[in-house]
């Protein structure tokens, strides 16, 4: 890997319906991951924030379409690819094994007549070609490292509580050691002390294994907790970005500001404060009221 | 936020030693059974006017508290007093007639409100079964009560699928105010929402309470949230109280280990408020 090329580029993403291919989603994106580093694109719901994921992971629905853009992915001794470009036979093998995904809802994720250890190992089969008692050992290894008791890899995803399956979506996404793990979302569902420990979880893999994440979130809270870059987006564009110390401690954007001033803090020193659309101009300020 | 201890101020809804068992299927096939007690001896005090916050992670019980204090599931054992009267003691048509009083706001504003009706008809539907007023007064009634959580008269045409989280939440807030009740449960009715629209629900429900002199007993998970709609909170784990208290003390002074865990867990801690 040239050391100054990084993981992974976003330049000028755009995407739209369809049917309204005017009407662009997510508007001339452009941000970039390092390995090693977790770049939080904070946002509310409709900003765009997932649909930029889904895009990295070529899983943008039928009905929309990636109207301009390039998805640069640095992957190692390979060399930098266009994801967009390449055609969907390297993009499966690239899927799962350089690249994994956490979704938001772990219930809704995972097979539920599938044992939490089949679907583990699915990805080490497919990618790696794992067998028998490699497979198995390798299974049991990866529940260690997500903290689960490895007898678990016979449960159902029924058996097991929001944050262990959380868990066992981790094991699954890291089992091929991605160099890009891309999280929509993970702890929304969740309680704020699994939320605590999944966040710690994700950080010390990340450490470990010189991921770099692609964190979604729509909780400055959270942000401060895991990032060291944050792209902010609003109505598909980024109004700002920066290192995690820029953007939180000196917001430049209003919409920035807004946001950061509405997570409510725990300290109980200040109000509870409404976000504020009012450096919107003034036609625009209906359609987002409420 | 007040330093009012607790038992200051007169007890609107009283709770005594509830008990809750559910039995669980367990074993292999489900062919066994276990017995959860989702409420062991749980007793609470809600006071006139304010807010008691109850908290703890999921399976703490907290949500069971909510339903058994409204009567939507039998107790096993305890009383709950509304103004002296035991709801676990009525039934039917009495119990229907408190009940006017005791509302509740649901956590999930896609899954609480019937996509087959529309706003109107939700925000209608209790006066409409209580019989309150003609029904010209009661349309008068839906409408101010939307216009005060902000919604408008054109909405009431309008089906559930048609709004965002926020607005959703809105509906539920109006539907269960129209009655104008005394006491108002509301379970987590933030936690399914961006954090940016929480700030907006959260003073509505803060504001109305003072207009309409509402009690609430609000369920969460987040100390962050309750640490602005609170005055008193009770923390529970495993169907048991583990401490409560005003709501300084319980984030100045946590006694209990359990408590100071979700204190811990609070995201963004070292976030500088702006």
């Amino acid at each position: 890997m040239t050391p100054k090329t990084p993981l992974l580029q976003l330049e000028h993403l755009s995407i739209a319906s369809k049917k309204m291919p005017s009407k662009l989603l997510v508007n001339d994106v452009s941000f970039t991951i390092e390995a090693g580093k977790t770049t939080c694109v904070v946002g509310e719901s409709g900003s765009g924030k997932s649909l930029t994921a889904l895009s990295v992971m070529g899983l943008l629905s039928k009905q929309l379409q990636l109207s301009a853009g390039k998805v640069l992915f640095n992957d190692g001794e390979a060399g930098v690819k266009d994801l967009t470009l390449i055609d969907a036979e390297s993009l499966r093998k690239i899927r799962g094994a350089k690249i994994a995904m956490i979704f938001q809802e772990p219930m809704t994720s995972l097979n539920p007549v599938l044992t939490v250890g089949y679907q583990i190992g699915e990805s080490l089969t497919t990618h790696l070609g794992l067998k028998g008692d490699g497979l198995k050992n390798r299974v049991a290894s990866l529940l260690e490292m997500v903290g689960i008791p490895t007898s678990r890899a016979n449960s159902y995803p029924d058996e097991l509580s929001g944050g262990q399956r959380q868990r066992v979506m981790i094991a699954m996404s890291i089992a091929c050691e991605p160099s890009l793990l891309i999280a929509d979302e993970p702890t929304t569902a969740l309680d704020v002390t699994v939320q605590a420990q999944i966040l710690s979880l994700l950080d010390e893999l990340k450490t470990r294994m010189n991921m770099g994440m692609l964190f979604i979130t729509h909780d400055f809270g959270v942000v401060s907790d895991i990032a060291d870059n944050v792209v902010v987006m609003f109505r598909g564009e980024i109004v700002e970005s920066g290192t995690k110390t820029q953007v939180l401690n000196n917001p430049q954007h209003p919409y920035t500001k807004a946001l950061l001033a509405c997570v409510p803090d725990a300290d109980g020193k200040n109000p509870l404060k409404p976000i504020d659309y009012a450096w919107l101009p003034e036609n625009q300020i209906e359609q987002v009221a409420l | 936020m007040s330093a009012t201890p607790l038992n200051s101020g007169q007890a609107i809804l009283v709770a005594k030693h509830l008990v809750k068992t559910y039995s669980q299927r367990s074993g292999k096939f489900g062919f066994g059974t276990t017995l959860v007690k989702a409420l062991d001896d749980v007793s609470i005090t809600l006071r006139e006017g304010s807010t008691l916050a109850v908290v703890g992670e999921s399976g703490s019980g907290k949500s069971t508290l909510a339903r058994c204090l409204l009567q939507l599931q039998p107790l096993d054992s305890g009383e709950v007093l509304f103004s002296g009267q035991d709801l676990a003691k009525l039934a039917g048509a009495d119990l229907r007639s408190v009940r006017k009083n005791l509302q509740m706001v649901f956590q999930d504003p896609f899954a609480s409100l019937n996509p087959r009706m529309h706003v109107g008809e939700i925000v209608g539907e209790g006066l409409l079964i209580h019989g309150l007023g003609s029904s010209a007064d009661q349309q008068k009634d839906v409408i101010t009560m939307l216009k005060r959580v902000g919604l408008t008269e054109a909405d009431m045409q309008k089906y559930p699928h048609e709004f965002s989280g926020g607005q959703r939440q809105r509906i539920g807030i109006a539907r269960a105010l129209v009655l104008k009740p005394k006491v108002v449960v509301c379970d987590e009715p933030v936690s399914a929402l961006d954090v940016s629209i929480q700030a907006q629900i959260l003073l509505l429900l803060k504001e109305l309470q003072a207009e309409m002199a509402l009690s609430y007993v609000f369920i969460s998970h987040d100390l962050r949230v309750v640490r602005h709609i609170a005055d008193d909170i009770v923390v529970m784990n495993q169907g048991k109280v583990v401490e409560q208290g005003s709501v300084v003390d319980i984030y100045e002074q946590p006694k209990h280990e359990y408590t100071r865990n979700l204190l811990s867990a609070i995201p963004g801690k070292k976030l500088v408020y702006a």
